[in-house]
Formats: structure tokens, C-alpha cells, sequence
């Protein structure tokens, strides 16, 4: 044996370590590039960035609706690299956001979430959700008019859940409106319980990869092994010096925005709510708050949680798309529901107000049952025409189902972000 | 049945966090109640006040209306869709909000979607003639009556 030196040295205590996150030995394929993209690993260093960034600025913010606003202005104006901090605080809590939604893709169009590995998907969406609940805790922080006008437009969507809404808005508020007691407990839970819920579900997830035998793969006949020292950590360690390097040059040239001091008295026009929860709020543009709210949020969420589970005929876990056939139609379905999205829209925008035109029947039929239908028959005459003409099974159909829920919120999000203006009018 | 160590265990611990999560949704986490410490906003002279016209209080958030009758309604000033402040209309006499365009009619009620439900009001009561709103509470409604009026 050749390399029987290396087999017997004892590794240092670091490697020691780091072979507590990964296995000796590893399959070639898995520590591809294009396996996994990086993106899990670049997601724990976003949250070791954000830590460390986070607690520097505690030194300096106060969460009083007093000195909120001040103090931000105190670490952007009077503080060395104080702005610099901020900068890259707000720019990985954004591309954490961003990494977490495409690590989400990776995984699933990979057929790397079933069987054992059925556990960890819900673990990772748990995962998404805290990403999501401390990006929009930390939003309202900064106390200017983006943060709470944002803030008051979501908490305000949560009022429309029935029963429970009101109440669950209140607790979110610790308040009817939004004031000092919804700053401390965002502060408590943006600082406190969340990344500590963090800490403790990320190393479920990592325990998780592992008890599954690590990054899902295709069968194949010959397995070649190589050691994780140093060719796993050589990677990782070029991939985040990369990011590290490119978030450092990005935050000296990128400014985190702060508008004026918030006023409870003055709506900024348009209000929008936080980039990431633009899709949703489009969505209340146009439909029954009981559908946009309550229905297809719930049932968008069974559907999530419930993709390992349902019963498939063939699933090639670690096999991109299934098939070609399940490429074919993911890359299809996802363009057509965008497009699909944009023109019905467009044309609920300008041309169809079933609001006025139906004001003798009940709003929730009008508004809702009647653009839902005008969204979701036609997209299910498109998968029963790839049932019916390309034997495509369930499998298949099920990931373009999904291909067109995540594409047209996508769709939603960017004309939200972009396309409107004063009002929340359409620009063109 | 059998009820092995895990099992009561588990038991215990969806019972210990359903009690919880009773106990906050029904408002039951205390902090300093940033609105019954406030008083009853004082508008004024009832008298002062003329008919058909709109009075706005923005420190107190809402719309004061004398109708044609005599009538006071207190409106919030917080859109039903998703509580921006709306803007009163002088030319419908109604109320726009800058947020996602619902218009409001001068009784509150919505003239266009996507708000669905017409502005909360506050209760007024008038005592010595003055005018007071209880601002603490706003008042839901799902259209506009009568009897939400108040008079001198
Ligand atoms: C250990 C965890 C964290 C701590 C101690 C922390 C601390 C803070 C503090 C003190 C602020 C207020 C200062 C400011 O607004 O610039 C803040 C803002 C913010 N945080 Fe965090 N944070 C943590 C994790 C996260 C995570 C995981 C995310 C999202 C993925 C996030 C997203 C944000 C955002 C979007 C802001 C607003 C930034 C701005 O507009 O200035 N934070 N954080
Ligand atoms: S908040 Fe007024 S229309 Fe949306």
C-alpha cells in the first residue's frame, strides 16, 4: 500500500474536528461542484458571518422606540467600520435568504429528499422559516420607515387568518399596532431565540446528512473513495474564502438602506412589504384575503411538507429530474406557469374587475373563488395534457406541480418588486 | 393501552405546550399597555364642529365626520387591507389609501377592493358638550348603520 504513511499518521486535533462534520473517506462524486453547488456550507458560514456581525452591532443598537433609530444612525455615522458591520450584516442576511431558497431547489430537483432523507427535508423547510423569521424580525429593527411600514403590512396579513388571527397578531405586536413592545419582542426573538433555535436545528440537519449516508448519489456499480483531507476541505475552504472575499468587497461599496424615522402617521407610498414576502402580498393584490392568506398558504405548506411522502411509482433518488422526461417537463412547466402568471396579472390589473362586475355576490366568490379558478384549471389542463400525451407518472407530474408553484411565486415576487410603483399601480 | 416512558413523556410535553400556546394567544402576556394608560382623546366643542364636514386628527388617528343630521362618527385613520393611513378625498368626500388604492366612501364603507371591510370607528361619547373618543379600542364593523352615530 502506498499511501500506508498518511493511513497511520494521527490527524491534529483540527482535523479531528473537522472529521466530526465529515467522514475519512468520502464517494468522488458527492464533493462535485455540481453535486451540491456548495450551497449547505456556504449557508452555515452566512450564519457564522451574521453572528458575529450581529453581536458587534448589540454593542452599539438600543431597542426603545426612543433611541432605536439613533442608535442605527450612531453605528453609521459615528463608529469606526461601524456602517462596514451593518453593511455585512444586511447583505448576508440577504444572501442568506437567497442561498437558502436555491439550497431548497438544489435538494429537490436532485431526488435527494426521500426515503431516510425524508426527516431532514422537514428539518431544512423548519430551517427556511427561521432564515425567513430572522430576516423579517431583524427588517423592523432600524425603526425607519421601511421597517415599520413593512412590518405593519405583514402582521396586518396575519389578521386575516379566521379565529386565530387577531390574537396571533397580537402576540407578534404585543400590541394592536405596531410600537415599543413589537421593537423588544422582535429584539428578543431576532437576537435571542431564534439563532438559538438555529443552533440547535442546524445540527439536527448535519447530523441528519450524515445518518443518511451523506449527499444523495445515483446507484452505480464502482464507487471511488477519496480522503476528506484535503480533498473536501480543500474545496470548502476555496469556497468560502471566496464568498467571504466577495461579501467584504460588496459591503465597502453597498449601502444598507435607512430611511427617515418611522412615522405611524405617514404611509410611504407604495408600502411593500420585504423583498422576500413580495410574492405574497401581489398575491393579496388580487385575490380574497381568506383564498391569498389562508387556503393557498396552507395548502402550499401541506404540499411542501408533504413531497417526500406522497406515493411515488419510480423516484431515482440522487438522479437530477428523475428523467429526462422529468427535466424536460420541470424546465417546461416553470416557464410556462411564469409567463402564465405575468398575463394573468396583467390582464386582473386592467381589464377583469370582478369586484364591480359580480358586487351582488359574496367577495369571497367574486374576488376569490373566480380569478382562483381562472389560475389553477387552465395549469391543470396543462398537466393532464402531459398525462395524457407523454405517459408522464406521478413522479413527474408532481415536480412539475412544483416547478409551477415555485415559479410563479417567483413571477409574483418580481413584478411586485420591480414593476410597480405609486400605489402599487403596474407601471406599464 | 399501554403507556410506555416515551409515550408519557411525549404526552406530557404536547400538553405542557398546547396549555402554553392557550395561554399566549388568549393575550395573556403582560406588558405595559401602551393604550388604557392613554386617556379619551378630547376633540372638543361639540358645537365647533359643522355638518358635512370632515375633521382630520392625525395625533389621534382618525377621521372626526359631522353628517348632515348632526351625527358624529370617529373613523381610524388605518386602512382595512392591510393598515396603511388612508388620505381623505376631497373630492368624493371619501377616504384613498396610498397603499394598494382602496377607496372608502364618506361612511367608511369600501367603494373598491382590496380592502373588504368598511374603516373600524372608535365609540364618542359627549359630555358638557365636549367631544370624547375612546381611542383604545377600535371598532369593527361590517358596513355602516345608523346607530353608529353619535349626537350632541
Ligand atoms: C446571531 C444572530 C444575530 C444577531 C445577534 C443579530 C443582531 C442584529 C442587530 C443588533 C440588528 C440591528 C442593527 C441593524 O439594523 O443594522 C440586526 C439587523 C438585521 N438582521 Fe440580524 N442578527 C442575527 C442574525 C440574523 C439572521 C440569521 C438574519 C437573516 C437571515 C438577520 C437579518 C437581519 C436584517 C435583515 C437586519 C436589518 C438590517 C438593516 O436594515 O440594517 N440577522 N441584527
Ligand atoms: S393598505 Fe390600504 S389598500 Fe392596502
Amino acid at each position: 500500500m502506498a499511501n500506508k504513511e498518511s493511513d497511520q499518521r494521527i490527524p491534529s486535533s483540527l482535523e479531528k474536528f473537522i472529521l466530526h462534520l465529515h467522514p475519512n473517506r468520502i464517494d468522488s462524486r458527492a464533493i462535485k461542484f455540481n453535486r451540491t453547488f456548495g450551497l449547505g456550507g456556504i449557508l452555515a458560514l452566512l450564519f457564522v458571518i451574521i453572528s458575529l456581525t450581529g453581536l458587534t452591532l448589540r454593542f452599539s443598537y438600543i431597542p426603545t422606540v426612543e433611541h432605536a433609530y439613533d442608535s442605527i444612525i450612531g453605528i453609521r455615522d459615528n463608529t469606526i467600520l461601524g456602517q462596514f458591520i451593518r453593511n455585512l450584516h444586511h447583505l448576508s442576511a440577504k444572501l442568506m435568504v437567497l442561498v437558502s431558497f436555491l439550497h431548497l431547489i438544489r435538494v429537490y430537483y436532485s431526488q435527494s429528499i426521500f426515503q431516510k432523507r425524508a426527516e431532514n427535508w422537514t428539518y431544512g423547510l423548519l430551517l427556511f422559516f427561521l432564515v425567513l423569521a430572522s430576516s423579517f424580525t431583524g427588517y423592523l429593527l432600524p425603526w425607519d420607515q421601511l421597517a415599520y411600514w413593512a412590518v405593519t403590512v405583514i402582521t396586518q396579513i396575519v389578521e386575516y387568518i379566521p379565529l386565530v388571527g387577531d390574537s396571533l397578531a397580537y402576540l407578534l405586536r404585543g400590541s394592536d399596532t405596531v410600537d415599543g413592545n413589537t421593537l423588544i419582542n422582535f429584539y428578543t426573538l431576532h437576537t435571542g431565540i431564534i439563532p438559538l433555535l438555529f443552533v440547535v436545528l442546524m445540527s439536527v440537519h448535519f447530523w441528519l446528512v450524515r445518518k443518511a449516508g451523506g449527499v444523495a448519489l445515483p446507484k452505480t456499480e464502482e464507487k471511488e473513495k477519496v480522503d476528506v483531507i484535503p480533498n473536501l476541505l480543500w474545496k470548502e475552504i476555496m469556497v468560502a474564502s471566496i464568498v467571504i472575499g466577495g461579501l467584504f468587497i460588496v459591503s465597502v461599496f453597498y449601502e444598507a438602506p435607512l430611511l427617515d424615522q418611522a412615522n405611524p402617521l405617514k404611509s410611504p407610498n407604495p408600502s411593500k412589504a420585504p423583498w422576500y414576502f413580495l410574492g405574497a402580498q401581489e398575491l393579496l393584490l388580487h385575490l380574497h384575503p381568506f383564498f391569498g392568506a389562508v387556503i393557498i398558504p396552507l395548502s402550499a405548506a401541506l404540499f411542501f411538507f408533504g413531497l417526500p411522502y406522497f406515493r411515488y411509482k419510480n423516484v431515482n433518488v440522487g438522479v437530477w429530474f428523475n428523467s429526462s422526461l422529468g427535466k424536460k417537463m420541470s424546465i417546461q412547466s416553470s416557464s410556462i406557469s411564469f409567463v402564465f402568471t405575468f398575463i394573468l396579472i396583467y390582464i386582473l390589473d386592467h381589464f377583469l374587475h370582478f369586484d364591480i362586475w359580480f358586487s351582488g355576490v359574496p367577495s369571497v366568490i367574486s374576488t376569490g373563488v373566480i380569478p382562483f379558478l381562472l389560475y389553477t384549471l387552465p395549469l391543470a389542463g396543462y398537466l393532464l395534457f402531459w398525462y395524457k400525451n407523454h405517459k408522464a407518472n406521478n413522479t413527474e407530474i408532481i415536480m412539475a406541480c412544483t416547478s409551477i408553484l415555485l415559479s410563479s411565486y417567483v413571477c409574483m415576487l418580481l413584478i411586485s418588486l420591480l414593476l410597480r410603483g405609486e400605489g402599487m399601480q403596474l407601471i406599464f | 393501552m399501554k403507556l410506555n416512558r416515551r409515550k408519557f413523556i411525549k404526552r406530557i410535553l404536547i400538553v405542557a405546550a398546547s396549555i402554553e400556546a392557550v395561554f399566549l394567544l388568549k393575550d395573556s402576556v403582560s406588558k405595559i399597555d401602551t393604550f388604557s394608560s392613554k386617556e379619551l382623546f378630547n376633540a372638543g366643542k361639540a358645537d365647533s364642529f359643522e355638518k358635512n364636514k370632515l375633521y382630520p386628527f392625525s395625533t389621534g388617528q382618525f377621521f372626526l365626520k359631522r353628517f348632515e343630521d348632526g351625527g358624529f362618527l370617529a373613523m381610524s385613520v388605518k386602512c382595512t387591507h392591510l393598515g396603511c393611513v388612508v388620505n381623505a378625498n376631497s373630492k368624493t368626500g371619501g377616504f384613498n389609501c396610498p397603499c394598494h388604492a382602496s377607496q372608502f366612501n364618506k361612511f367608511g364603507e369600501v367603494l373598491s377592493a382590496p380592502a373588504t371591510r368598511p374603516l373600524d370607528i372608535f365609540p364618542i361619547r359627549i359630555e358638557n358638550g365636549e367631544i370624547l373618543v375612546d381611542t383604545r379600542k377600535p371598532v369593527k364593523r361590517s358596513s355602516y348603520n345608523k346607530s353608529q352615530l353619535t349626537y350632541a
